[in-house]
């Protein structure tokens, strides 16, 4: 198990409010918690989710509008003071120019500093977006000089990473903070249902499905993404 | 959204005909389909802002209801509608969702183009 310590200043780079919580919200509160400054660059509102809420709670037009304020609700839980909306849209980030996004991620990083960025694994984030998004910010990342450039944190969705990436090179617990991980991931109210029904079963058993759930959420894994150049 | 009432859909439809309207057609049975639920692969297709013009429109079925705008060259169509609602602005939002309230269909008709971003939106 890594420790979380200090770092300089963090910066998550997703294309959906919900992202930074589900399957990463332990480790950003462990280093808000230990003093990091955060940042969140988010490309999407989520307009196109399919989740509403179960019983829904949205429809395709209040969908976003609802998506910014869980997500403002979960970086404050998160510790995170410093939310960059993009205003992309949902499923269509791939079909923009890369160079320009990785503009705008560019100015962020050279504005905050980031010591680590956080983002998926490039090319195993299995949503088209999540691929384009961690493209866009490794395209930014490489235009700067090398001592000048965050560690790049990647987690992957593809089921069993480790046939393709190794052993991951963090792994981190995230028991201490797990109530307030939680917290984070049901902020994102409209999407957690639909995505976690499952595990929301499993809470309410309580006893061994509840223990069991609480095992697997609370460790998070991360890949080093390493430029070749 | 409510469950549809055919009534004030077919209503809300023939308010629309004859002018132009602003059309946003999808359907998506998620992009998680074949990673997550077992299905051979993730499909969805969406229009935002199509312009079109109708003679004729219909609702049809019985939960879940079909719609079917009839235009001078093409049709329009949708199949797997369950609720619908008619927003302050207007505008005539038809979707169908699956019994965990998952979109699945949308078809929705509006005056006015379809905001591209909340963010745009608020401004």
């Amino acid at each position: 198990m890594a420790q979380v310590e200090k770092t300089r200043h963090l910066l998550l780079v997703y294309p959906h409010p919900d992202d930074e919580s589900f399957g990463k919200a332990g480790t950003v509160i462990l280093f808000t918690r230990a003093g990091t400054p955060a940042t969140l660059i988010c490309g999407t509102l989520g307009e196109l989710g399919r989740n509403m809420g179960n019983p829904p709670i949205a429809n395709r037009e209040t969908l976003p509008k609802i998506r910014r304020k869980e997500l403002e609700q979960a970086c404050e839980i998160l510790g995170i003071r410093d939310l960059r909306l993009l205003g992309l849209r949902d499923k269509t980030i791939e079909f923009e120019d890369p160079e320009r996004i990785a503009d705008r991620i560019e100015a962020v990083i050279r504005e905050v500093k980031p010591s680590i960025l956080m983002t998926y694994y490039p090319k195993l984030g299995v949503h088209p977006d999540h691929d384009a998004m961690s493209n866009a910010a490794v395209i930014a990342v490489k235009r700067l000089p090398k001592e000048e450039r965050p560690v790049i944190w990647g987690s992957a969705v593809v089921h069993e990473p480790e046939k393709i990436l190794g052993d991951p090179d963090f792994v981190i617990d995230v028991s201490s903070v797990l109530e307030q991980k939680l917290a984070a991931m049901k902020a994102h109210r409209s999407q957690f249902s639909g995505i976690f029904a499952r595990v929301e079963e499993a809470l309410a058993a309580g006893g061994e499905a509840r223990e069991e759930v609480m095992r697997l959420l609370a460790t998070e894994r991360y890949w080093i993404y390493r430029l070749d150049d | 959204m409510k469950p549809i009432d055919v009534q004030a859909v077919q209503a809300a439809l023939n308010r629309f005909v004859g002018d132009d309207v602003y059309l946003h057609l999808e359907t998506t049975n998620g992009a998680y389909a074949a990673h997550r639920f077992g299905q051979p692969m993730a499909v969805c297709a969406y229009i935002r802002n199509g312009r079109i013009r109708f003679e004729r429109a219909a609702i049809a079925g019985n939960r879940p209801y079909r719609v079917g705008l009839k235009m001078d060259q093409g049709w329009v169509y949708a199949e797997g509608l369950t609720d619908y609602e008619v927003d302050e602005k207007g505008r005539l939002l038809l979707a169908g969702h699956d019994d965990e309230g998952r979109l699945a269909v949308a078809l929705q008709l509006s005056r006015t183009p379809w905001p591209m971003s909340a963010i745009e939106e608020e401004a």
